[in-house]
């Protein structure tokens, strides 16, 4: 999930009080909600806002990686970057069609991205300026989505969470595969384990702020929760990622960029954890707000894909249309072809 | 590899075809990537990069194969990255820039079309590397050319603007066609003993497929005789157009700029 905790599921609805108490005990009972089913409208809304963002946040996620697909250093990393952007792109499908079942529409979740109504995910409004960003985005950011998206595989919404099942086998993939880039560089040479090195350094902290904002500000109530759309807060994800991360950066010989950083043992319930330094909540907000390294540039880019893309998409509707007055089925056309 | 000289060995002349085709998968399937994220539509998105990844693994494993032919201890990425820009022996058309999506597919489906039926008849290479490298490849390209027909015929037979887009792509890539099925010394010889088809004898079948193709499109193909005495040339001898070494600038960049490490 690339939410940001940001849900707000504030909207006043004219159930009544059984209505409600019924779906909730159907919540409480771990029952999966199907499309079909009854459900409170801020229930929907805020599955619809989640999705959404989440969909969002997988298409316009393709963009920072995508400018080094034709700078890949080999083919085989060309290969798997490829196939990497092209599997972010698979899960905006799915989530776009998760959330089409909750009764909104592709092209208005679209329009909604485009006119910035609609969030994404501010960490790919961060510039990717080397190839080792390709290590660090698999590394962290897939890393900090897997952390978010796991325990959605168990959300009270059937459609999101049998997609976050497959979503998230292919992010722990590609976890491993930017972990794996990180090796490479680590083991090269100066040249290259300076570029990790900075690498790291740069996507640190918007990593962290992935998670949204800490428990004590964030906008999101208990509704979720209650719910089973989200099972943890916010802080809670934070440090699982923040521990399991150290680690990973200590193999690869690698500094985290944070002073504050120590090992405290009574963390976790006794178990020890990582205190970690404050992430800079004014860069958080501006970003999210709209201002950061890339936001104009990343909805532009969009933009200027759907815009350009109208006449095909066009021509492909009045062909659609032709074939059905013309009582053929366009999907036969394959045969005719070869 | 010096790709003026014409070949006097087998061995050469079996090189430098198998780098022939691996530039042109390598560098067509780079300027198909440059779609991804920019695509018309979502779906589009996900089939431009498959049918890039198809290419980059025919290119792959064509290089892979050159290389232990050539058996100068160059892999797959030293032929790929670590050529200069007259060593690269691509079809001119695979260079071009994207252009708009009717171009792209366009370029894509003259292409696959030819490719299909030049691996078809690879299958019977004399060497089974090839043989088996062909039998899968033309699976892939019979994909690659379901998906772009089905486009192309979309586009000619959808609106007004679609359909002038089209034409206005098959105006910019006749001249091009004509390399498709350029024949040399190298093509000869291979032809001759059986290790890779001529492509001039992929004509008839290539031209029978987009005519079929072109129907249902509404578009007319100008005749094979215009296409072969007005065609460019030059890609089979390095020689390119303006656009190849930018192409090259951004694909040689790691490797030019950090020499002799491993990613
Ligand atoms: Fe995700
Ligand atoms: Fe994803
Ligand atoms: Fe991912």
């Amino acid at each position: 999930m690339y939410s940001q905790g940001l849900n707000e599921s504030n909207l006043a609805s004219a159930e009544t009080p059984e209505f409600l108490a019924e779906f909730q005990a159907r919540i409480d009972a771990d029952e999966k909600i199907e499309p079909n089913d009854p459900m409170p409208q801020a229930y929907r809304q805020t599955l619809i806002r989640q999705i959404g963002q989440h969909a969002h946040s997988e298409i316009v996620g393709m963009l920072p990686e995508a400018n080094w697909l034709t700078r890949a250093p080999t083919l085989r990393r060309k290969t798997a970057l490829l196939a990497k952007v092209q599997d972010e792109g698979g899960h905006g499908l799915y989530l776009y069609s998760a959330a089409e079942t909750l009764g909104i529409s592709r092209e208005q979740m679209t329009e909604e991205l485009l006119a910035g109504k609609a969030k994404y995910s501010s960490i790919f409004n961060y510039p990717t300026l080397s190839w080792a960003d390709m290590g660090a985005i698999g590394w962290l950011v897939d890393g900090a989505a897997i952390m978010n998206q796991v325990p959605l595989c168990r959300c009270s919404y059937g459609p999101y969470a049998r997609a976050m099942v497959r979503i998230c086998k292919e992010e722990s993939f590609h976890q491993r595969q930017g972990y794996e880039l990180m090796i490479s560089l680590c083991n090269g040479t100066t040249a290259q384990k300076d570029m990790a090195q900075d690498s790291l350094n740069r996507w640190w902290w918007p990593s962290l702020m992935m998670f949204g904002p800490s428990d004590s500000d964030s906008l999101h109530s208990d509704q979720s929760r209650l719910w089973k759309i989200k099972r943890f807060t916010n802080d809670e994800l934070r440090q699982k990622f923040v521990d399991a991360t150290v680690k990973q950066a200590q193999h690869l010989g690698l500094e985290i960029p944070d002073p504050q950083l120590a090992w405290n043992e009574n963390k976790n319930d006794g178990a020890g954890g990582y205190d970690f330094g404050e992430i800079d909540w004014d860069e958080f907000w501006r970003v999210v707000k709209g201002h950061g390294p890339l936001n104009r540039e990343r909805i532009a880019a969009r933009t200027k894909a759907w815009e350009e893309g109208a006449w095909v998409r066009e021509a492909a509707l009045a062909y659609a249309e032709k074939q059905k007055s013309a009582n053929t089925d366009p999907n036969n056309l394959a045969q005719k072809v070869s | 590899m010096q790709s003026a000289a014409l070949p006097t060995a087998e061995s050469d002349a079996r090189f430098i075809q198998l780098v022939r085709l691996a530039d042109d998968h390598l560098i067509l399937g780079h300027r198909l990537s440059e779609w991804c994220g920019h695509a018309p539509m979502l779906e589009e998105d996900l089939a431009m990069p498959n049918i890039a990844l198809d290419l980059l693994g025919q290119a792959r494993a064509l290089y892979s194969h050159a290389g232990i032919i050539e058996n100068k201890d160059r892999d797959e990425d030293a032929l790929a990255y670590r050529r200069l820009e007259r060593e690269y022996t691509n079809l001119l058309m695979c260079e071009r820039p994207n252009g708009d999506f009717a171009h792209t597919m366009l370029r894509q489906l003259f292409f696959s079309v030819f490719m299909k039926h030049y691996w078809l008849s690879g299958e019977s290479s004399s060497d089974p590397v090839v043989a088996a490298l062909a039998s899968k490849a033309q699976k892939e390209s019979d994909y690659h050319v379901r998906h772009c027909a089905q486009w192309v015929i979309r586009l000619g037979d959808g609106t007004d603007e679609s359909a002038a887009r089209l034409a206005k792509a098959l105006q910019a890539l006749t001249p091009y066609l004509h390399e498709l099925f350029e024949s040399d010394s190298v093509t000869q010889t291979n032809g001759d003993v059986g290790f890779l088809p001529e492509p001039s004898t992929m004509q008839t079948r290539w031209r029978a497929d987009i005519d079929t193709i072109f129907d249902l499109a509404k578009l007319c193909l100008p005749s094979v005789e215009n296409l072969l005495t007005q065609g460019k040339s030059g890609g089979r001898q390095g020689l390119h157009s303006e656009s190849m070494g930018f192409l090259l600038a951004e694909l040689q960049f790691l490797q030019r700029t950090y020499p002799n490490m491993q990613w």
